[in-house]
């Protein structure tokens, strides 16, 4: 066992960090609950997968959207949410040194996702919501739907309140010295993010909900999409803000690395903080109630700041692995790379994950946030290539190398099979690229999303999209490979926390070969100036300059598909 | 910080004169009042405006 304090925490005896009990109790709850909702969400996703490779054409219609429902709403809110839960609490207490502040703010905040998500997966279960996660109105779900998502939304709404408690008392009994650290920084701008989504939310959802059971008339189809997505897109804000933060802790635990300026990461997570929520727009613009002046300053001025902000990111993560690299003298243009720890899965998870985010998810969706590009993209594949390369291939598999840590650190249980663990974020990441480069190419040539059938047997006008069907072979493809990637992580993580040797008493065992174990751990503790002589990120300057020219190519081209659809005289 | 085993993750920004952007970053209040309001202000009350203000189309 780690050294029990008298204030109900532990020391853990892997990085010496004080932990909270209380925290630690409600950390473990939320990410057990979050792997349920990913297995459900996986589940899902095979049927999808096999459904829109037309050659297999897995489920009929109706099925389809159910499963898309089921899919969007696990994965994306319910998996997504509960690990960014366990995240604030995480940040909250044990980076600062604090406990937990409310007990009362914490049950609620878990009691009240829980019935909320077990309400809405009942709803969507039992076909009393094929709607969508988005819910349009009109379409209209069974009113259980709607005060599921309310009541969920109000407990993540608990949850962060009690963040904002755990700065306060931080603050307040001086559990920190300066700042607060960077990745707590990270998970404040999340949960501010999180506060505008959430309210958004509730303006949304409350009234739907009273049409729901008869006491207020449909709510304005325009109205409750811009309220809609004040929701719907923030909260993949919080996602990236999440995921931001936690590349920097698995920079430190895996490789020893530190932010190269604290100031300047600060400053791009204010730029996500004032900026980011704007994205929203671009799913709006191709509606017809708004202006083209919000359409374009949404969308286009206020948000290349917020793009400004995760350049400023996806350079520094990288920069500062490349310079811990380098303090350990592993040097060469790029045999800081050559030398990384690959076989470490928080690593590998890390490093794949800022890849497909950075040069897949971080490019494309740029050009399709663009309001004249859009108009050739909006619902097509493209979108949902797109966000899996930011939400799956990003988020999720930063969350999953997480996970690598986070059950020896804080439920104090080994992985076991370890040799599969250390492929599984490969695997994924293959998938999903995979997939995600299927729906892109098979979405520019016009395959719509959120449809089970591209040969529209039947329809009046016909549509011949059969030039797309290699690509929809991928897509069924590379959706089963990351499918199958996802699940062997849920079961390698569910056999650790349940039947996975105790660890109590010692540190972790590595994932790393002793000499690079050792080394981190050196660098770990030792105070060292990452700017110092013979440190530059030259790597990952030449990695950034490549990024750059990708997406100029990309951007260009995508200017002239529109210039070909959309003659101008 | 004697007591405390020095871990770079709990490490925050170095001691010396405060700027104001640095006075900023460290006033959560100050953040998540002007993180909920000035997104408020230019999407949805700009948005919700427009679509208030928009005349119902006449049927031919
Ligand atoms: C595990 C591997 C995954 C596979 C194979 C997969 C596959 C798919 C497929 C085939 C679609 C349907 C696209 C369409 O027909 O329009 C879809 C939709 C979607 N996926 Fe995934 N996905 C995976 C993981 C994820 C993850 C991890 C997330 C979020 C964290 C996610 C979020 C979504 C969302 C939000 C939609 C849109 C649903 C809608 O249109 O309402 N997916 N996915
Ligand atoms: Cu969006």
């Amino acid at each position: 066992m780690g050294i029990l304090t008298s204030d109900n925490s532990r020391v853990c005896d892997t990085t010496g960090l004080k932990v909270c009990l209380q925290s630690e109790m409600l950390i473990k709850l939320n990410a057990v609950v979050a792997v349920v909702c990913l297995l459900i969400g996986v589940l899902a996703a095979f049927g999808l997968a096999l459904t829109r490779w037309e050659t297999i054409g897995l489920l009929d219609p109706l099925m389809y959207y159910r499963f898309t429902t089921v899919h969007g709403l696990n994965m994306l809110i319910f998996w997504i949410l509960f690990m960014e839960m366990a995240i604030l609490y995480f940040a909250g207490t044990v980076l600062l040194n604090n406990r937990n502040a409310s007990s009362l703010l914490s049950w609620g905040q878990f009691g009240l996702m829980l019935i909320g998500m077990g309400m809405v997966n009942y709803s969507v279960f039992t076909g009393r919501a094929d709607v969508m996660m988005t819910s349009y109105v009109p379409l209209r779900a069974e009113h259980e739907f709607y005060l599921g998502t309310i009541l969920f939304a109000v407990g993540a709404l608990l949850g962060t309140t009690n963040f904002f408690a755990n700065l306060y008392v931080a603050k307040r009994d001086k559990t920190y010295k300066g700042s607060i650290p960077l990745v707590v920084f990270g998970a404040l701008a999340a949960a501010i993010i999180a506060v505008f989504t959430i309210l958004h939310g509730a303006v949304a959802l409350v009234p739907t909900w009273l049409w729901s059971i008869g006491m207020m008339e449909a709510p304005d189809a325009g109205w409750y999409r811009l309220l809609w997505w004040g929701l719907g897109h923030p909260s993949q804000q919080i996602n990236v803000c999440a995921m931001v933060a936690v590349w920097y802790l698995l920079g430190t635990l895996t490789v020893g690395a530190k932010p190269l300026n604290q100031a300047v990461c600060r400053t791009a997570f204010l730029l996500y903080i004032l900026f980011i929520n704007r994205a929203s727009e671009h799913h709006l613009l191709v509606d017809p109630g708004l202006s083209a002046e919000h359409k374009m300053w949404n969308t286009s001025y206020a948000l290349y700041l917020a793009v400004l902000a995760s350049m400023i990111h996806g350079f520094t993560v990288p920069a500062s692995l490349e310079v811990a690299q380098r303090k350990k003298g592993h040097g060469g243009l790029f045999g800081w790379l050559a030398k990384a720890p690959w076989g470490d899965p928080g690593f590998a998870a890390l490093f794949v994950s800022l890849v497909i985010f950075g040069f897949g998810g971080g490019i494309t969706g740029v050009t399709l946030g663009t309001h004249q590009i859009n108009i050739v993209a909006h619902n097509t594949l493209r979108i949902p290539g797109h966000f899996h390369m930011t939400v799956a291939g990003g988020t999720s598999l930063a969350f999953m190398g997480l996970a690598y840590y986070v059950v020896p650190l804080i439920f104090r249980k080994e992985y076991s099979f370890r040799g599969l663990a250390r492929i599984q974020p490969y695997i994924f990441g293959l998938g999903i690229s995979i997939m995600a480069i299927g729906m892109t190419l098979a979405g520019s040539l016009g395959v719509p999303r959120r449809h089970p059938d591209i040969d529209f047997t039947d329809a009046a006008i016909k549509a011949d999209l059969s030039a797309a069907s290699p690509f929809m072979a991928l897509v069924g493809i590379g959706g089963f490979i990351a499918a199958t990637g996802a699940l062997i992580f849920i079961l390698l993580t569910v056999h650790a926390v349940f039947l996975g040797a105790s660890n109590k008493g010692r540190a972790m065992t590595s994932w790393q070969k002793p000499e690079q174990d050792k080394l981190t751990r050196d660098l770990m503790s030792t105070n060292w100036n990452p700017e110092g002589a013979g440190l530059k990120p030259s790597g990952t300057s030449v990695l950034t300059l490549l990024l750059l020219a990708a997406f100029a190519i990309y951007y260009f081209a995508n200017w002239k598909a529109l210039a070909d659809v959309w003659h101008v005289s | 910080m004697a007591d405390q085993p020095h871990v770079a993750v709990t490490e925050g920004a170095d001691d010396g004169p405060v700027h104001w952007l640095q006075k900023l970053l460290d006033n959560p209040w100050l953040l998540l009042f002007l993180g909920v309001v000035v997104p408020t202000l230019s999407y949805t009350v700009w948005g919700w405006v427009e679509l208030v203000l928009m005349k119902k189309a006449e049927l031919p």
